[in-house]
């Protein structure tokens, strides 16, 4: 526990939440911005998943608080969601060679 | 983070340590379905994807007037409603009830306008002509994809709404605790994190360059 948790007061305070909304409402207008540049789609892919995944993180770390929690909880169910959600990725590959595969 | 192995009570957890999260059973309950509900989402982002690599032709029928500008104040709303229930938390957590209820409600302004402002994107596609498989742009099962992602997260929103006006209610007559608007906090901010990957996923992929 760190020794702000310890007096049962909640880590962060007003001014951290309200700098992490402002920078996921900054990532997400970059966003938007980015749909309307010509980019390659791998690129924009990466990027835009990149942003989200930032964003996703951000919101669970001091939104959802896991960064103050403590790190067996963490332990337990992040990996877990990203072993399993990399698993269904072993399908994937088939969508690029779908139209080969069909009958006749 | 805690100090490796060390919970509340100072025990070591290889020692029979009594809580090995130090977290309430009830949050522990919504964290893991959280995370299983994480997996369905991410499922069906994948499953999207999927049929969108494997389809020729994906519409793209997102203009930037009135689609893509207003799923940007729907991701808006999403996001001021996790901040204001993140106000409303730490209300609670100081005992100051009737200001928390007041965040609530916020919150559930939020909730509330990303819904309408949902349903009504809903009813002008399907106006357009958009059905679950077949639609007037291009490959069919982008219907069935787009109705079922943003449906199930819409009822999600929902949920998250009605949880919320309860827990409103019952915080005043003194029916629940901080820890109760804590764990139904957690619930909406997960509402929101789905939203931050639906939005690029479906709506910024397929906008209509015109």
């Amino acid at each position: 526990m760190s020794a702000s948790q310890a007096n049962g007061h909640a880590e962060g305070g007003t001014r951290l939440y309200l700098s992490v909304w402002a920078a996921l409402l900054a990532m997400t207008m970059v966003e938007v911005v980015l749909a309307y540049i010509q980019l390659s789609v791998v690129l924009m892919l990466v990027i835009l998943m990149g942003l989200s995944v930032i964003k996703a993180a951000l919101i669970v770390a001091y939104f959802m608080h896991l960064r103050f929690e403590s790190a067996s909880l963490v332990w337990t169910l992040v990996p877990m969601w990203v072993m399993v959600t990399c698993l269904l990725f072993v399908f994937f590959p088939d969508s690029f060679r779908l139209f080969e595969l069909r009958w006749p | 983070m805690a100090a490796a192995g060390v919970n509340q009570a100072g025990a070591s957890l290889w020692g029979g340590g009594t809580s090995p999260y130090a977290i309430s059973s009830k949050k522990l309950g919504m964290w893991l379905f959280i995370v299983s509900d994480a997996l369905t989402f991410g499922t069906m982002l994948i499953a999207y994807s999927y049929v969108r690599v494997a389809s020729e032709d994906w519409p793209t029928p997102f203009h930037f007037w009135p689609s893509i500008i207003v799923a940007s104040i729907m991701t808006f709303c999403l996001l001021s409603s996790s901040i204001t229930m993140v106000m409303a938390v730490a209300a609670a957590k100081e005992g100051k009830v009737s200001s928390a209820v007041r965040w609530i409600w916020f919150t559930i302004l939020g909730g509330v306008l990303f819904l309408v402002l949902h349903a009504n994107e809903w009813r002008e596609l399907i106006h357009e002509g958009l059905r679950p498989f077949e639609n007037p742009w291009g490959a069919p099962l982008f219907g069935g994809t787009f109705m079922a992602l943003t449906g199930l997260h819409m009822l999600h929103v929902t949920i998250g709404v009605i949880v919320l006006g309860i827990m409103a209610a019952g915080l005043k007559r003194g029916r629940y605790t901080a820890d109760h608007v804590e764990i139904s906090g957690l619930y909406w901010h997960f509402v929101d994190l789905v939203w931050m990957f639906i939005f690029p996923l479906v709506y910024l992929l397929s906008v209509d360059r015109g």
